[in-house]
């Protein structure tokens, strides 16, 4: 049976496919990628259906063998030097991982999550609906935990027989633009002082930063006089809790489904992967929009990866790519083993 | 039944919340869940699933699908609407040892012999107010205002699954472990959240609770019986 072994990754690696709906009245997250678009990407890159699973790749890096037959790969997301065999590989297309080659992916040198997509995806037990690991569920992925060295993965489908390697352009995660909010649900438990630092002042991602949520560090933002206890509600990704302290946290897939610290303001969902791909210490603003220009955004992005298998171009050839990598000295970067 | 003005917040664009009040209140999570039922019973259109909480309904949505403004509009309507309360579907009978690392705590504070703070814990029957936090974890209204305490000044770092603790007005059953700034008064054997038994999830939001101390014989007896994906909980007729 074809498999991808894993040789070595990060911490944060994991499996994940298009997540667990249905089950947050039970206190269950949905959790999925930390980059929607990413993982996309990599699905239609590979022609597997949506949501198929995927590994995410966390900020280590990682190297990974093709067992047992070919497999067919796309890498997307925080892009890295790649390489196959020391050869360098291009990001956002497929491409054939031959019986027995070793894929490296260093460290990001920006952004965190990177996304690594399998032809045919994956040939594991789904835990209650999804192989997206939950992990403090202890659910789903490999065993319900996170990949290690060793791991061998099942491939599920056809093993590649010539067709052309295909490539997408990337959409830019526009680093210097604020992430855009929808102010509330609990706006009004913070002062126009609170709102205001919300909104002007320049944070940075904290080291307390996973797939449950992103702390900041910055000027405290300031609650009103009901203080900083609600009775508990529901969340939702991109909720920006703010506890006692003042500093706020953006929660993320894997978070609480409900919280009882109020909400000041929701990041959009078309702007949560941009948030997503801040590491520790990189810069946030933050700039308010309505529900209707959230929604607007929501639909062009979902219409954005609708139109995604009519954006494939071919990819042409390995070596080319390679060339290219080389000039962009990408290739000396390949060499470095993961952290 | 008391029909406090509901409000509407939008939570982006994925979700929005109908929010009877900001209370810990048996009559509000009554209006909470029966806004749920029948939401849940007409089927809508765009709406990917919903969060009863003690005073509010989280409604997660598909912007794509439906505006959220405009469903918005309509699930306010119908939070406006005369709600009958739905009756609890079943009353768990929840075992419980009572050796709690906060038992003798939670006595001295409130001048009550160990004894005492168990007869309190166990006379009620509990609703489930919420599913939330953590998978499983079941926050219950109706317990005993004389054993009410504010939350310990610092969390621990971990405690137990099947942690049974009180917290405020609030009592709780947690299904894994995780800091908890909560008095813990014992341990169920119950599995609230067992990925490999059916139902995975114990309790629906609306259930009664009622606890029965055990010995340790028995509550060793009943953890094999629930890792072995028995339920232990004796369900009873509401």
């Amino acid at each position: 049976m074809r498999a991808l072994r894993v040789l070595a990754c990060g911490p944060a690696t994991s499996v994940q496919d298009g997540g667990r709906a249905g089950w947050q009245r039970y206190g269950l997250s949905a959790s999925g990628p930390m980059d929607p678009l990413a993982f996309a990407t990599a699905n239609v890159l590979l022609g597997n259906p949506p949501g198929t699973a995927a590994i995410e790749l966390g900020p280590g890096g990682g190297r990974f063998r093709a067992e047992g037959g070919a497999l067919r790969l796309a890498l997307t997301g925080a892009v890295s030097a790649a390489s196959v065999e020391g050869a360098a590989m291009a990001w956002h297309r497929s491409f054939v991982l031959r019986e027995g080659e070793t894929l490296r992916i260093a460290p990001p040198r920006e952004g965190v999550f990177a996304t690594l997509g399998i032809g045919g995806g994956l040939d594991l037990p789904s835990a209650m609906g999804s192989l997206a690991l939950h992990r403090r569920a202890a659910l789903g992925g490999l065993d319900g935990r996170p990949l290690r060295e060793g791991d061998a993965l099942p491939v599920a489908g056809e093993a590649p027989s010539g067709e052309s390697d295909l490539r997408l352009d990337p959409v830019p995660l526009e680093r210097d633009r604020p992430v855009r909010v929808v102010l509330g649900p609990q706006a009004d438990r913070f002062t126009e002082a609170g709102l205001a630092t919300l909104l002007d002042a320049e944070f940075r991602v904290s080291g307390r930063a996973d797939r449950m949520g992103y702390q900041l560090d910055g000027p405290a933002v300031a609650h009103g006089e009901g203080g900083f206890n609600i009775v508990s509600d529901g969340t939702v990704p991109g909720s920006i809790q703010v506890p006692g302290e003042g500093r706020p946290i953006v929660l993320m897939a894997d978070r609480q489904t409900t919280g009882g610290y109020p909400k000041i303001a929701t990041v959009i969902s078309a702007d949560l992967r941009r948030i997503a791909q801040r590491r520790p210490g990189d810069r946030v603003r933050f700039e308010a929009v309505e529900v209707a220009t959230a929604v607007r955004l929501a639909r062009e992005r979902a219409a954005w990866i609708a139109s995604l298998p009519e954006r494939l171009s071919p990819a042409g050839d390995a070596l080319d790519r390679m060339w290219q990598a080389n000039l962009a000295g990408d290739a000396v970067d390949a060499l470095r083993e993961p952290d | 039944m008391r029909h406090p003005s509901p409000r509407l917040l939008h939570q982006g664009d994925t979700a929005l919340t109908i929010e009877f009040g900001d209370a810990i209140d048996a009559d509000l999570n009554a209006l909470v869940l029966a806004l749920d039922a029948r939401l849940t019973a007409r089927g809508w259109p765009g709406v990917v699933e919903t969060v009863p909480t003690y005073r509010s309904l989280t409604v997660h949505l598909d912007p794509v699908a439906v505006d959220p403004v405009d469903l918005g509009q309509q699930l306010l309507a119908l939070a406006r609407e005369p709600l009958a309360p739905s009756p609890a579907r079943a009353v768990w009978r929840v075992p419980v040892l009572y050796d709690g690392a906060d038992l003798d705590a939670v006595a001295e504070r409130h001048g009550i012999p160990a004894g005492e703070v168990i007869a309190r814990h166990t006379a009620p029957t509990y609703r489930v107010a919420m599913l939330g936090f953590l998978p499983g974890y079941a926050y219950l209204s109706g317990l005993d205002p004389r054993l009410a305490l504010s939350r310990r000044p610092s969390p621990r770092p971990t405690t137990p699954a099947g942690t049974v603790s009180i917290g405020g007005a609030q009592a709780l059953v947690a299904s894994i472990a995780a800091p908890s700034g909560w008095h813990l008064l014992g341990r169920t054997p119950v599995r609230s959240f067992s990925p490999a038994r059916d139902p995975i999830f114990l309790f629906e939001p609306g259930d009664g609770v009622r606890f029965v101390a055990i010995p340790v014989e028995r509550w060793n007896a009943l953890d094999r019986a629930a890792a072995a994906g028995e339920r232990v909980a004796e369900r009873g007729e509401a």
